[in-house]
């Protein structure tokens, strides 16, 4: 049976190029980078060019990059270590509807410890509205926090606009860019980012590994307590192998980004146009500019996403849902509910994302087995266009 | 490995019993689409023994795959037998569901009550285990299995 991988958004494999290069560093240059003797310093070494790599692909300084077990991990200190600084100059955080649980989660647990959270809302194009954001801030305003690439509809927030009016207002400015790196244009310095996290795992590098940004001059307390790596401000003996993987595979997504966006989106809108104009009853979440090059986010009306899935899987492909049975929470997803899919809607939503080992074959054989697939769902559903919902 | 076990994945890919009856002797309908899941179950009646049902399911694996299940076990029975049916006895049979879906089984169980409440209506017939029984009534809520965090 073909496999074809369209969930590109929830892990990418580890690219060839990336795992040559992280398997010495597991057997015969495993040394720890702390240590002063050569084996010492040749992992060391490793871990400031995978530094410079990382730097590199967001237009950053190496010594602004610290690495971190992941996306997750850099969220958590982004905001844990930046409202603990300035706990003192004020008690409150704007942030939007749509940010990933990391984020969410981390303010929720903010609120029952004093702290207030504006969550912004987005329009019915998925952006976070600019005069909403000037009316949240208040002069305990201490940290914006805005996500750079939406990972269920793909949609890019004005981030450049954003970072201005933080800097207006002298508000610390973080946004995770874990769907963003490698994906779309990421300048720190441009875009006035004061602190920014990323993933390894979503751009071809292993899983386990990701780093936070933090700009020049920005002081925000430390999370991990421990040794003195990463310049002092993220303890604990560094994921070598994870580094070196994903400082390769950011230089890989470095010099092959156009590349890399080209054969995404070129592949994506002939998936969008084929299922929207030969499957009825489909619409698209989000709008197609401004978006990221491998996202598709469509609703099949009349029919739920984990049957979907379940059935696409027999014929090897592997999409994501936003239905809520698919969720071990059972809540539909908090994204769509915010760009205002009617929540019936948002059990039949699948989210395809095609990768850099996408195929036009893999496309077409997609939209004929969801063709059946749909057909089939239909057949079983009580619910169509005549009977309504 | 896998989300559901054989049992349920051979009840979900081939589900028996889809579709809807010609002259139904009574259609019982439970939940929403709001709700993520909605099931449409019919049944014939003839000398207060069930000879055939059908059933309609939007939802997900373990809806359709139960929708498939209770319409089988109902099929040859009497109403007042079918009336024991509980949501247990579907999950037994489809030897267990994740405990976050224990609900989809309540769901085929309650469509099929509100189809021989339709029946009984629709006849004037009295069966004691629908004595007071209320077909809106929601008792979705206490029947969700512990989720896992």
């Amino acid at each position: 049976m073909r496999n074809v991988y369209l969930d590109y958004s929830a892990t990418t494999p580890v690219k060839e190029e990336v795992l040559k290069e992280m398997i010495p560093y597991f057997t015969e240059k495993f040394g720890n980078p702390s240590s002063l003797y050569d084996k010492g310093l040749e992992a060391r070494d490793a871990v400031t060019h995978a530094r410079e790599q990382v730097a590199a692909l967001i237009n950053a300084d190496p010594s602004e990059i610290f690495f971190t077990a992941g996306g997750t991990e850099a969220d958590n200190w982004a905001v844990f270590g930046a409202t603990d600084k300035l706990k003192e100059k004020g008690n409150h955080i704007i942030t939007t509807k749509i940010e990933h649980h990391a984020m969410l989660h981390s303010c929720a647990f903010l609120e029952k410890h004093g702290f207030d959270v504006t969550y912004l809302d987005i329009d019915k194009d998925g952006r976070v509205d600019l005069q909403q954001l000037k009316d949240s801030i208040t002069d305990k305003t201490i940290l914006i926090s805005v996500m750079m690439v939406n990972n269920e509809i793909g949609t890019v927030q004005p981030i450049k606009e954003i970072g201005k009016i933080a800097k207006e207002h002298k508000i610390l400015f973080h946004t995770d860019a874990v769907q963003a790196l490698g994906n779309v244009p990421i300048d720190v310095k441009d875009m006035g980012i004061d602190l920014m996290s990323m993933s390894s795992h979503k751009i071809y590098g292993p899983k386990g590994e990701g780093a936070l940004f933090i700009r020049k001059g920005v002081r925000i307390s430390n999370y991990l307590h421990g040794g003195a790596q990463e310049a002092g401000r993220r303890a604990g003996t560094e994921n070598l192998t994870g580094i070196v993987g994903f400082g390769k595979a950011a230089e890989l997504a470095r010099v092959h980004f156009d590349e890399h966006v080209k054969h995404s989106s070129t592949l994506r809108d002939y998936l969008v146009e084929r299922i929207l104009n030969e499957i009825p009853d489909t619409t698209l979440n989000g709008t197609m500019e401004e978006r990221h090059p491998g996202n598709a986010n469509i609703t099949f009306k009349y029919i739920e996403g984990e049957s979907i899935l379940l059935l696409l899987n027999q014929f090897g492909i592997s999409v994501s849902t936003g239905s809520a049975c698919s969720s071990k929470s059972l809540e539909p997803s908090h994204v769509l509910v915010a760009l205002g899919v009617p929540v019936e809607m948002i059990h039949g939503t699948v989210r395809f994302t095609v990768g850099d080992f996408t195929t036009k074959e893999d496309i077409d054989y997609v939209v004929d087995c969801l063709k059946q697939v749909v057909t089939r769902l239909r057949e079983l559903s009580p619910i169509n266009e005549k009977k309504g919902w | 490995m896998a989300l559901y076990n054989d049992t349920v994945m051979e009840n979900f890919l081939h589900p028996k019993n889809v579709g809807e009856l010609e002259n139904p002797d009574g259609t019982g309908v439970y939940g929403s689409p709001v709700c993520g899941d909605m099931m449409q179950i019919q049944i014939k009646v003839d000398n207060d023994i069930i000879t055939d049902a059908k059933f309609k399911t939007f939802g997900c694996g373990s809806a359709i795959a139960s929708s498939s299940m209770a319409t089988s076990m109902i099929i040859g029975k009497t109403v007042e037998e079918a009336l024991e049916l509980t949501n247990k006895q579907i999950i037994n049979e489809l030897g267990g569901l994740p405990p976050v879906k224990i609900h989809c089984s309540v769901l085929a169980d309650k469509a099929i009550k509100n189809a021989i409440y339709d029946y009984a209506m629709k006849n004037g017939k009295k069966y004691a285990a629908l004595e007071g029984y209320d077909p809106e009534a929601d008792e979705d809520e206490d029947e969700h299995g512990e989720a896992e965090e």
